[in-house]
């Protein structure tokens, strides 16, 4: 079996396994051993990629093709570069640290892991597509059983978060259906056959006034999961009400769908859509970054705060697909990376604070550093991280699209771009506003002088996620010169 | 010579940084003090090594060579790409002097200042990440590698002032020195931007070039009258102003004395917060060719507003260490102005030799000052005045040491704050009148409040102490001692030697006439000092109330914190931030709810077709079936 089907392969086997466990130790060994599986597997990805890359020159490689469904000319078509090679790392990573930081999890502990592990196959079904129709279902199967986890597993208003979040991402999926649909039946424009092979899709020029009327369906339909403006409101209501693991997957993995279908499949394929749409989402994204940082600074509640600080960080990834060029596209891939681990990370960490305190209003918590060390200090490492520090990641992604986004020279960007770069500091107010708070300061609650200390796999879970963090803003190097070059052929469809 | 090897004075602190910090619990505090300190020394007497190669062989023709290595980080477009690497050059080796110096000093003094602290280890952990980022800072080949070190150094200051984080003050401190820095930091990435995209470099090489694009085209382009490179440098200068609490962003710097005292030396007082002045010098040829200089002059003026207006707030203090910080503004704004009258070549650049000459003394001086205040705050555990007096029969050495501190910093003859001082005196003369006589001005209120707190500290009342104060032991008086060492014999160097604008070495004389002037009204300042505040009296009670209102400002530090507090709090967090919050909630996610319970209510209202009975359901199929036909009927015929 070729080296992408099976990522999706072991996670439905990781599953029918875990069918048959019994009792929790069970049921989180083979989960974390699935998990591990794919994590070797991804991590061999990325280093099969760079071989392959070597010698083979084609957009996508490691690329198979098997057909479906014969009479609309459905297709099994996957491959990779190295955006979706990375994002796939990404996934297997918060996967594998979603599972230490729900290690303990006592209720319906089997179903609980299931749901998230077939969450986790359609996130990387999703990765390894290139037919679109395929690539629908895997998204459609990433996105629902979101409504189980939440619904279930949650906390607070649990039943009403899950309705608002499903229903707000189904409502996107509608517009998101319309708009494939479209470019399917103007597939043949060039007089082929329809299709919905995203490669050879690109090789048709579809007519302008369709490009037009279909790119904000697809731009749109994705963008609702990557927290556009003003479709964000599932967002933090939905992050407040889910399990923590469900949280780090959600924000950290399935909000980067978004920005890669806009990507992929919006830019590549409607590219004169993209031109005259851009002013427009541009507007939208730049009120996003500053609005999202202005709204976490008012929150009182810690996964609102996250939430919102998301709504900013995507915004800016969207904003950086928009500036359309080299450098602002690999900052927006490695921002999405970034922003998936850190938020991972802020959401594993919220979770800690909250399962040992049971609250998280940041009113009631302070002076946990001292209590909680461990805990601590990978917090503060995170919120410095959070906000751009250089030596983490997140820098080498603002930087890359805040120069990129100063390369165009007119005044409407000029000015949307310095009003975006000044988020910056409005990111500083709220991450220190917070970490300020609850971990330094006095102990504001005494009966928290005796919380339980980090366990090992809630810092096995914690470390997972750092080490790419840092890695990557000590060493941008290799893999900003990979995306770059993975960015440039779908670059050239805009120009 | 090969350079190379100079990569290792920040990479042992870095390393220390990750040994300390990691294992933080498993090491103990009689250790990891000694293992900072010895890495320090490493490092300190790697750059006297350095120094003493680099000014001796560097010279080709006259002329001090410039040594780059460095290589690709981070690379943006075919042109623009981030290095890291080191910049040997005079002033960079003149840093690494200042900055192991006074961190190895501090390190030794620390040993002794933070015994039996919670988190000793944890301190010169975050010392060592601070000492790593300022000589990444110093050694900075291009604009991009100075502003991630800038924003390291952010950090690390960061955490040493929120060091004893369990206290509400030193958080808040932390926070707004860190949001108030990134703020101005906000204009030095725009202006790295700006001056990047033009000019299509970040290399200090390629922009201090004389013959390179940004000097030789600055006219090319404009934005509202002005060159779009001095716009750019300008924006670059806010955040040095931010970094060195120039006006208007100095409102962090005396809240950032919460921190431990041997941190105010080391950051607050010689290195860190002259980032800035580092900054405005290490692009002085980009400075001074663009526009014919009128970035320069605005340098100038900030740094003589900000020197006169911090010497008159640091005279109505009590916080003996908020009289020092102030002191360091307006000390910075010395550096600033010189650097800002200063020319290109020859003598003519005597200010910016004059401005690295004072960084340099000041340094020395300043940091002993720190040490010294807190030697007398380990001994009384208080910070303020009135609960000293007396002191010098307690700790002599201590007594002795800020004693050629203050006399350094006035500017008495023979200590070396005279000579770097005079040359900036010199250097405004020759350029500006008007911000020499300020100068003059700042000369003797900086005697002054620097008497009033010896005489405060060490004579004055002969307060009752609940323990009698002993002085510190050896490990702090010795670094102190050789600091005080320095604060006398580094005036005698000849700095124009060493250090120039254009690299070319120079004589620079004393002008004693202005000398005389200057050292005059320093001397004036002492005795007037000693007149008010040798005994305790009524005298000052009695000035501060003649001058009222003035006092009152001063006081309050002319109000700027609560102008700050003003803007963010109801303007920005008040009239944006929170009605943006509202809408959130009660607009956009109303909306997208109603929409919800409208499909809902629409459903409710149609779901009594539903109804189950069969009657209606066939009622429903018969009409329908109907209506079709007759459609049908209709359309075929």
């Amino acid at each position: 079996m070729d080296i992408l089907t099976l990522f999706v392969v072991v996670p439905i086997l990781t599953v029918l396994v875990l069918v048959f466990a019994k009792g929790l130790k069970q049921v989180r060994i083979i989960s974390l051993v699935g998990m591990l599986v794919q994590l070797g597997m991804a991590i061999n990805l990325i280093f099969a990629y760079l071989k392959e890359r070597a010698i083979n020159k084609d957009i996508m490689v490691f690329t198979q093709d098997y057909t479906w469904y014969e009479s609309f000319n459905i297709h099994y078509a996957i491959g990779v570069d190295a955006i979706s090679g990375v994002l796939i790392a990404l996934t297997a990573i918060v996967v594998v640290a979603g599972i230490f930081i729900s290690w303990k999890i006592d209720d319906l502990p089997k179903e609980f892991f299931i749901t998230l592990i077939i969450l986790s196959a359609g996130v990387f079904g999703f990765f390894i597509s290139l037919d679109l129709f395929t690539l629908f279902v895997f998204y459609e199967i990433a996105v629902i059983p979101m409504y189980l986890l939440i619904g279930i597993w949650g906390s607070g208003p649990k039943e009403f978060s899950a309705m608002k979040l499903t229903l707000m991402l189904m409502a996107a999926s509608a517009l998101l259906s319309v708009g494939i649909f479209g470019i399917y039946f103007n597939s043949n424009a060039d007089g082929g056959a329809l299709t919905f092979n995203i490669l050879e899709i690109a090789q048709v020029n579809i007519p302008v006034a369709a490009q037009n009327l279909f790119f904000p369906f697809v731009f749109i339909g994705f963008a609702v999961i990557g927290a556009l403006f003003p479709f964000h409101t599932w967002s933090p209501s939905g992050h407040a009400s889910a399990p923590t693991a469900v949280s780090m997957l959600h924000a950290g993995v399935l909000m980067k769908l978004g920005g890669y279908g806009v990507f992929r499949i919006a830019m590549y394929l409607l590219p004169q859509g993209a031109i005259n749409w851009t002013d427009f989402f541009l507007v939208l994204t730049t009120i996003g970054v500053i609005y999202g940082a202005l709204a976490a600074v008012m929150q009182k509640d810690l996964k609102y705060i996250n939430a919102y600080a998301s709504v900013s960080h995507l915004s800016l990834v969207l904003f950086a697909l928009l500036m359309l060029n080299k450098t602002a596209w690999t900052g927006a891939i490695i921002q999405s990376l970034s922003h998936g681990l850190l938020t991972a990370l802020f959401f594993a960490l919220i979770g800690m604070v909250y399962g040992r305190t049971h609250t998280r209003d940041i009113a009631k918590l302070g002076g946990i550093m001292k209590i909680l060390p461990f805990i601590g200090s990978v917090y503060v490492i995170t919120g410095l991280a959070y906000l751009g520090l250089p030596g983490f990641s997140g820098f080498v992604a603002e930087m890359n699209i805040f120069v990129g986004a100063f390369e165009h020279t007119d005044t409407f960007r000029r000015i949307l771009t310095i009003i975006v770069v000044s988020s910056i500091v409005v990111t500083a107010v709220y991450i220190l506003r917070m970490v300020g708070k609850i971990m330094m300061g006095p102990l504001v609650n005494e009966e928290h002088a005796e919380l339980p200390k980090a366990t090992w796999y809630e810092k096995v879970g914690l470390v997972l996620l750092m080490i790419p963090v840092v890695f990557i803003g000590m060493m941008p190097f290799g893999l900003s010169e990979m995306i770059k070059e993975s960015v440039t052929p779908f670059l050239e469809r805009l120009i | 010579m090969n350079y190379s090897y100079v990569i290792a004075i920040p990479l042992i602190p870095l390393a220390l940084f990750l040994l300390l910090g990691l294992f933080s619990k498993k090491i103990p505090p009689s250790i990891s003090g000694w293992i900072g300190s010895l890495g320090l020394g490493t490092s300190f007497a790697l750059s006297l090594y350095t120094a003493y190669h680099y000014y001796i062989e560097a010279k080709v023709n006259g002329i001090y060579q410039t040594f780059v290595y460095k290589q690709t980080w981070l690379a943006f477009s075919d042109k623009l790409h981030i290095d890291m690497g080191v910049l040997i050059d005079p002033i960079s080796v003149m840093m690494l002097i200042v900055v192991t110096t006074i961190s190895f000093m501090v390190h030794l003094y620390s040993r002794g200042y933070m015994k039996g602290d919670d988190g000793y280890t944890r301190f010169f952990a975050y010392l060592a990440l601070f000492s790593f980022s300022m000589l990444g800072l110093v050694l900075a080949t291009n604009l991009f590698q100075i502003y991630i070190f800038w924003e390291l150094v952010g950090a690390s200051s960061f955490l040493l002032i929120g060091y004893y984080y369990t206290k509400p003050s030193a958080v808040a401190a932390a926070k707004k020195a860190f949001i108030v820095t990134r703020f101005a930091d906000l204009g030095f990435l725009i202006g790295i931007l700006v001056v990047s995209y033009y000019s299509g470099t970040f290399d200090f090489s390629e922009l201090n070039n004389p013959e390179g694009f940004m000097i030789s085209n600055w006219a090319s382009t404009s934005f509202m009258g002005l060159s779009v490179f001095t716009w750019g440098l300008l924006l670059i200068f806010m955040g040095g102003a931010g970094k060195s609490a120039m006006l208007p962003f100095h409102i962090w710097l005396p809240d950032a004395m919460e921190g431990p005292t041997p941190v105010s030396a080391l950051i607050h007082a010689a290195t860190m917060v002259v980032a800035g002045v580092y900054l405005v010098a290490r692009l002085f040829p980009a400075f001074y060719f663009v526009e014919d200089g009128f970035a320069l002059t605005i340098v100038a003026y900030v740094g003589a507003i900000s020197s006169l207006f911090a010497a008159i707030i640091a005279l109505t203090q009590n916080d003996i260490k908020r009289v020092l910080a102030f002191s360091t503004m307006s000390q910075i704004g010395y550096m600033m102005l010189a650097l800002g009258v200063s020319k290109y070549d020859g003598h003519e650049g005597l200010g910016f030799m004059a401005s690295m000459f004072h960084l340099f003394t000041h340094a020395m001086f300043k940091a002993l000052l720190f040490l010294a205040a807190g030697s007398v705050i380990h001994a009384i555990h208080s910070n303020y005045l009135k609960d000293m007096g007396g002191l010098r029969k307690y700790m002599p050495v201590t007594h002795i040491t800020f004693l050629i501190a203050a006399l350094s910093i006035s500017g008495v003859p023979g200590f070396a704050g005279f000579f770097s001082k005079d040359e900036i005196l010199a250097a405004a003369y020759e350029h500006d009148m008007l911000i020499y006589i300020s100068s003059v001005a700042v000369a003797g209120l900086t005697a002054l409040y620097m008497f009033r707190l010896y005489f405060g500290i060490f004579w004055g009342k002969d307060t009752q102490y609940e323990h009698i104060p002993h002085e510190s032991p050896w490990s702090m008086t010795l670094p102190m001692l050789f600091l005080a060492v320095m604060s006398v014999v580094g005036g005698y160097i000849h700095f124009s030697e060493f250090v120039s604008a254009d690299h070319i070495p120079f004589e620079a004389h004393l002008n004693y006439s202005l000398a005389a002037i200057a050292s005059g009204v320093g001397i004036l300042g002492i005795i007037i000092a000693y007149i008010l505040y040798k005994k305790e009296t009524n005298l000052p009670d009695k000035i501060s109330n003649t001058f009222g209102v003035t006092y009152k400002w001063a006081y309050h530090k002319f109000y700027f914190d609560e102008i700050y507090l003003f803007v963010t709090k109801r303007i920005i967090f008040g009239l944006v931030a929170a009605p943006m919050a509202w809408f959130d909630k009660y607009v956009v996610d109303a909306t997208m709810v109603s929409i919800g319970n409208m499909t809902v209510s629409f459903s409710n209202k149609i779901k009594g077709l539903q109804s189950g009975k069969f009657q209606d359901y066939a009622m429903a199929f018969i009409s329908g079936g109907v209506i079709l036909a007759i459609v049908i009927f209709y359309l075929w015929l």
